[in-house]
């Protein structure tokens, strides 16, 4: 009852001040507001990166031919010619924890089909590469080891090429040219959207990586071998046998740079990560000093209020009040007014961060533990700003309470 | 009759700088159940410091003080909050209601902090009874800005009485009061006083002593004298000489 009745003149109290208590609420509100938005606006662009890194597929190991950090002139990733089939295929027999391993041939070529012509990646690769990468197909099949092989004229195409080649017929069982050799389209992808790096994931065609090598690009090595690890498999240490294997199938001696680069997934991930990382705090911690500001806010008003009640506070000690009852009304309008500026600040928050989501077209995601954090700590500034000034009325004599003017 | 309040050597000694100044040196006073006792004196006389020790807001620095059985003068903060919560109501001169809540929730304020809880109803009513005794039931709902002077002493005598206590203590509580109103509370107080209640005041006004029982004069810090009234002023008589005086000079009707 003492309680409840403390509240309720704590309540009364604000509801007399009610230009007053919206102004100081005001400070919480647009502190809360510009957090929640901030941390929305850096954990969307996250969430974006983070979605095309899962986009590579699960516990996905990349193996580049030609090192990056060989002196001299650099033929940059995949040029230097050194990864070959045979140590895709070492890797998939001799290595523990390797699930799957598809080689890999990229090149960029004109294809041909239905009277149109369009530039796009066309990727070798093993059977396995969709299960890798976690890709299904929309519509037919994907070719088979006998295809492989066999370096049949098969391929599966992206999203895009279906669109700007096929408008609107079924593309699967018809013909298409790369190069000017007849491939028939056995599949058809389902949309993968942007990668990491912004580039367009389904503008791709996918070629048996035998046909790819001696049919289109007319090569004898590989670009770089895709390697997915089983899931309780160390990426770190499935990275040191795949390098060591490959030293040794290359006679690299003690001492001498690799000319494979290995990259897991993790290192692509952080680096991507990093970024938005920095960005989110950067844009949190902005946005805590604008919150900062509201509790200094709050607990100036309370110290006029204070000083304003000062006989107010003494009439209610005469007639009975406990310092700790006092400490409890200024504590409670406090804490009211930072709470209730935290809950209008996170509708502010939430609307203004689907606001440039639809304007601006940032992705934005507001999570219930940012909303939840951003309240919590709302009310903690409110009792932070706020017993300062309760104490000190707490405190009052009231004989010098009850005299003030 | 016991004894309501005994005060025995009390002294309260001020730091002020170098200089100890003796606010209250040496009162012994007893004030028994029903009585109606004023005290009297000029500023600096020490009454209102005497005043703060009996409504318990203030600690003497040396003696002894028993209210209603209790011994106060060793009590806490907190326990002295109760005290003044339970056995004492208190009127100021300068009224000391709060500002834009009304003469109803005025009252209720020191039930709010009572232990024992009562609900929003049950607050209400004791509030409204208190309200009636001084004759302000119909103005509960008005706020103190609304009200006159006069009101405003009532509602604030009405809180002292809400919580029933053991002695009402009254600070010049005619002090920012004219004349008519002020023998109007005095009125009250008289009611009070004859239904068994127990008063303490304090004056400078020698003619709103003389409505009282017993005078208690200080000076210095020191009881004087303290003898029985003896040409007691009835409120009603003295609010009909006030009315036939103004009519005579035609101030009111």
């Amino acid at each position: 009852m003492r309680w409840f009745a403390t509240i309720r003149i704590a309540l009364r109290a604000l509801r007399r001040n009610k230009l007053r208590s919206v102004l100081t609420t005001l400070g919480i509100i647009i502190g809360v507001g510009a957090v929640i938005a901030m941390v929305g606006i850096g954990n969307g662009a996250k969430a974006q990166v983070e979605a095309q890194i899962a986009s590579l597929g699960q516990n996905v190991v990349l193996i580049f031919s030609g090192n990056f950090s060989t002196g001299g002139a650099r033929s940059g990733w995949g040029g230097a010619g050194t990864l070959t089939i045979d140590d895709a295929a070492a890797i998939a027999t001799e290595i523990p924890g390797v699930l799957h391993v598809s080689p890999e041939v990229r090149d960029r070529q004109q294809v041909l089909a239905n009277g149109l012509n369009w530039n796009t990646t066309v990727l070798g690769e093993g059977p396995d590469y969709l299960t890798i990468r976690d890709w299904p197909l929309v519509d037919g099949g994907m070719f088979t080891d006998q295809d492989v092989r066999s370096t049949a004229k098969v391929c599966i195409i992206g999203q895009t090429i279906a669109t700007e080649l096929f408008a609107n017929e079924d593309p699967v069982g018809q013909g298409l040219r790369i190069r000017n050799i007849p491939f028939k389209i056995l599949g058809v992808l389902a949309r993968k959207g942007l990668s990491v790096m912004g580039s367009d994931q389904d503008d791709v065609v996918v070629i048996p990586y035998t046909s790819a090598m001696k049919r289109v690009s007319r090569r004898t090595y590989l670009n770089s071998i895709i390697v997915q690890t089983a899931p309780a498999a160390t990426s770190a240490k499935v990275q040191a046998d795949i390098a060591d294997l490959l030293r040794q199938r290359h006679r690299i001696g003690t001492g001498r740079d690799d000319d494979f680069t290995i990259r897991g997934q993790e290192e692509i991930a952080a680096a991507a990560t990093a970024t938005t990382k920095t960005m989110t705090a950067l844009l949190g911690a902005i946005a805590s000093v604008s919150l900062l500001v509201g509790g200094i806010g709050i607990m100036n008003i309370m110290l006029v209020s204070v000083t304003e009640r000062t006989r107010e506070i003494g009439i209610r000690m005469a007639v009975g009040a406990h310092g700790r009852d006092i400490l409890l009304q200024f504590l409670t309008e406090a804490i009211t007014l930072s709470s209730l500026g935290g809950i209008l600040g996170i509708l502010l928050g939430v609307g203004s961060a689907k606001l440039l989501s639809a304007v601006a077209g940032w992705p934005t995601l507001i999570s219930t533990s940012s909303v939840v954090v951003a309240f919590l700590f709302s009310a903690a500034v409110g009792i932070f700003f706020g017993f300062y000034p309760a104490r000190k009325a707490a405190r009052l004599d009231p004989i010098t309470a009850l005299r003030y003017e | 009759m016991s004894a309501v309040i005994q005060l025995t050597g009390v002294e309260k000694t001020y730091h002020s700088g170098e200089i100890d100044v003796r606010a209250v040196a040496g009162v012994t006073l007893e004030i028994r159940a029903g009585e109606f006792v004023a005290i009297l004196g000029a500023s600096g006389s020490g009454k209102s410091t005497l005043m703060n020790i009996i409504g318990c807001l203030d600690r003497p620095t040396a003696g002894h003080y028993s209210l209603d059985g209790t011994a106060v003068s060793a009590l806490n903060r907190d326990a002295l909050a109760d005290v003044r919560n339970r056995k004492l109501g208190f009127v100021f001169q300068g009224f000391n209601l709060l500002a834009r809540t009304s003469a109803l929730e005025n009252v209720e304020l020191p039930m709010l902090y009572t232990h024992a809880g009562l609900s929003r109803a049950e607050l209400r009513d004791r509030a409204l009874r208190a309200l009636e005794v001084v004759g302000l039931a119909d103005r509960a709902g008005h706020h103190p800005n609304q009200l006159s002077g006069g009101q405003q002493q009532r509602v604030a005598i009405a809180r002292a009485l809400v919580n029933n206590p053991a002695v009402l203590l009254a600070d010049e509580p005619t002090g920012n009061l004219d004349t008519r109103t002020s023998i109007e509370v005095m009125g009250v107080f008289q009611k009070l006083n004859d239904g068994g209640m127990t008063i303490v005041m304090v004056t400078h006004e020698l003619d709103i002593a003389a409505y009282s029982r017993r005078n208690v004069v200080m000076r210095d810090g020191q009881i004087i004298s303290d003898t029985p009234v003896t040409k007691r002023l009835s409120a009603p008589t003295e609010l009909i000489r006030l009315q036939e005086a103004h009519a005579a000079v035609q101030l009111a009707p």
